[in-house]
């Protein structure tokens, strides 16, 4: 049976981690080679790392650590931040990236998500979506949840699905931060308009979160960083929990 | 033992080769047919759409090559499928080294498949010290039904080839060098055999 996954993200800035990370027996805790092997160790399925730096120089350095992160561990894991053309995912996937995530540039641009998924395959895009309910409304935002479009969420996912998108990764800016769980009656709904997976992010504060975005979310997979990073959450703990209330996961 | 990557522009290997590496083994990526020749072993990667792979081997004239190959050749994922009969992603021909007609999965699941799932009624030496129902990292929207030539099996839409085997020829749907310590085994076991 296909397991749910469990998904940290690692926020990147200059090659480094940015948000706090309390490991115990980590030697360096802003590195994020050592922390993305200590997390596949865990029997984490997958990694993302998104990129918050802007420079083209800094750019490069994300391709290094991208060559370095493939060096170390042996699951999968999504590069996102900034990407916006075919060169930019060309550079990071002959470095060793399984997956690219694109956000802002595919809004701004949608033709962008057929081009990627004609050059490099529809499994390596990962279209991030960010939404906020306004009236009643779920819209999509910009920069990071900050800024508002008049674009309907379930439109977008919809034609983001019909371009090649493989996946989808959708945070709820009214969920993210609150840890007091997953956006899941509109996690479901996204389920039930398109038939990619779907990674659930934004609100992940308890173990049960994880449990009721599996089902009630109806989720394809689960995206948190802060719970994992500060060990509030440890990723074996929290699949024995899932296993427990029979979810199926890799142990 | 030298190991060749065959090169014809459709593939992310990077993680191959440094999967490669942590077995103590230097992945060579080339196209010559010498090389392939005499290789102990061969690998045939492969990422993205079938037809334009398929294009892309033709292109470099190794699709006559491949299936006279003797020493053991491993196809990965869309190199798998290139090996089957044929593919209806783009109606594509494949080598017909493996008797299977790749099909895409119905819409009662969502597609692609992503993620980790298990294999099951393993045979054969690639599987040496891997559990049934150990799980393989699997992303793909194309499977090959269940054949003569399978050796093991993944639920999805149904049971389907996860791993495919024809005498010197094996095939694997999952990417072994993504599947932690299960497909850095997978891979052990093919450089072993």
């Amino acid at each position: 049976m296909l397991t749910k996954r469990i998904i940290p993200c690692l926020d990147i800035k200059d090659g480094r981690t940015v948000k706090g990370v309390n490991f115990v027996n980590l030697r360096d805790a802003g590195d994020p080679v050592e922390l993305a092997a200590q997390y596949a160790e865990q029997n984490a399925d997958e990694l993302v790392f998104l990129d918050i730096s802007a420079t083209e120089q800094k750019r490069k350095t994300l391709a290094n650590l991208v060559l370095k992160v493939a060096e170390a561990i042996d699951i999968p894991f999504t590069v996102g931040g900034g990407i916006s053309s075919v060169e930019d995912v060309d550079v990071l996937l002959k470095n060793g990236a399984d997956k690219v995530s694109i956000n802002s540039a595919a809004v701004k641009r949608p033709e962008l998500i057929n081009e990627l998924a004609t050059a490099f395959g529809s499994q390596c895009v990962v279209v991030a979506i960010d939404a906020k309910q306004i009236k009643g409304e779920w819209l999509v935002h910009l920069v990071g949840g900050k800024v508002p479009t008049e674009i309907n969420l379930f439109d977008w996912a919809k034609e983001v699905e019909q371009r090649g998108a493989g996946e989808l990764l959708f945070t709820s800016m009214d969920h993210d931060g609150t840890k007091a769980g997953f956006a899941n009656e509109v996690l479901a709904r996204l389920s039930r308009e398109v038939n990619i997976p779907i990674i659930a992010s934004g609100g992940a504060g308890e173990l049960k979160h994880f449990a009721d975005t599996f089902t009630h979310g109806k989720a394809d997979a689960a995206l948190a960083a802060s719970v994992f990073h500060f060990g509030e959450i440890s990723v074996p703990d929290l699949k024995q929990q899932l296993k427990a209330q029979q979810i199926a996961v890799r142990l | 033992m030298k190991v060749a990557i065959i090169d014809y522009g459709a593939g992310n290997i990077q993680s191959l080769q440094f999967a490669l590496n942590r077995l103590g083994v230097q992945g060579l990526l080339t196209a010559d047919v010498d090389q392939l020749q005499t290789a102990d072993k061969v690998i045939f990667p492969g990422v993205g759409e079938a037809s334009s792979a398929m294009r892309k081997l033709n292109a470099s004239g190794l699709q006559h090559l491949l299936p006279t190959l003797t020493q053991p050749v491993l196809g990965i994922c869309l190199g798998m499928q290139l090996m089957c009969n044929s593919t209806e992603e783009g109606m594509t021909q494949g080598l017909g080294i493996f008797d299977a007609a790749v099909k895409r999965f119905s819409a009662k699941v969502k597609v692609p498949q992503m993620g980790w799932n298990t294999i099951s009624n393993t045979k054969g030496p690639l599987f040496d010290g891997i559990d049934d129902k150990e799980y393989m990292y699997l992303v793909h929207s194309y499977f090959a039904p269940s054949c003569s030539n399978t050796i093991a099996e993944t639920n999805y839409d149904g049971a389907y080839s996860t791993a495919l085997q024809k005498d010197n020829f094996y095939g694997v749907q999952f990417h072994p060098e993504k599947s932690s310590k299960a497909g850095s085994q997978l891979l052990q076991n093919f450089l072993s055999i």
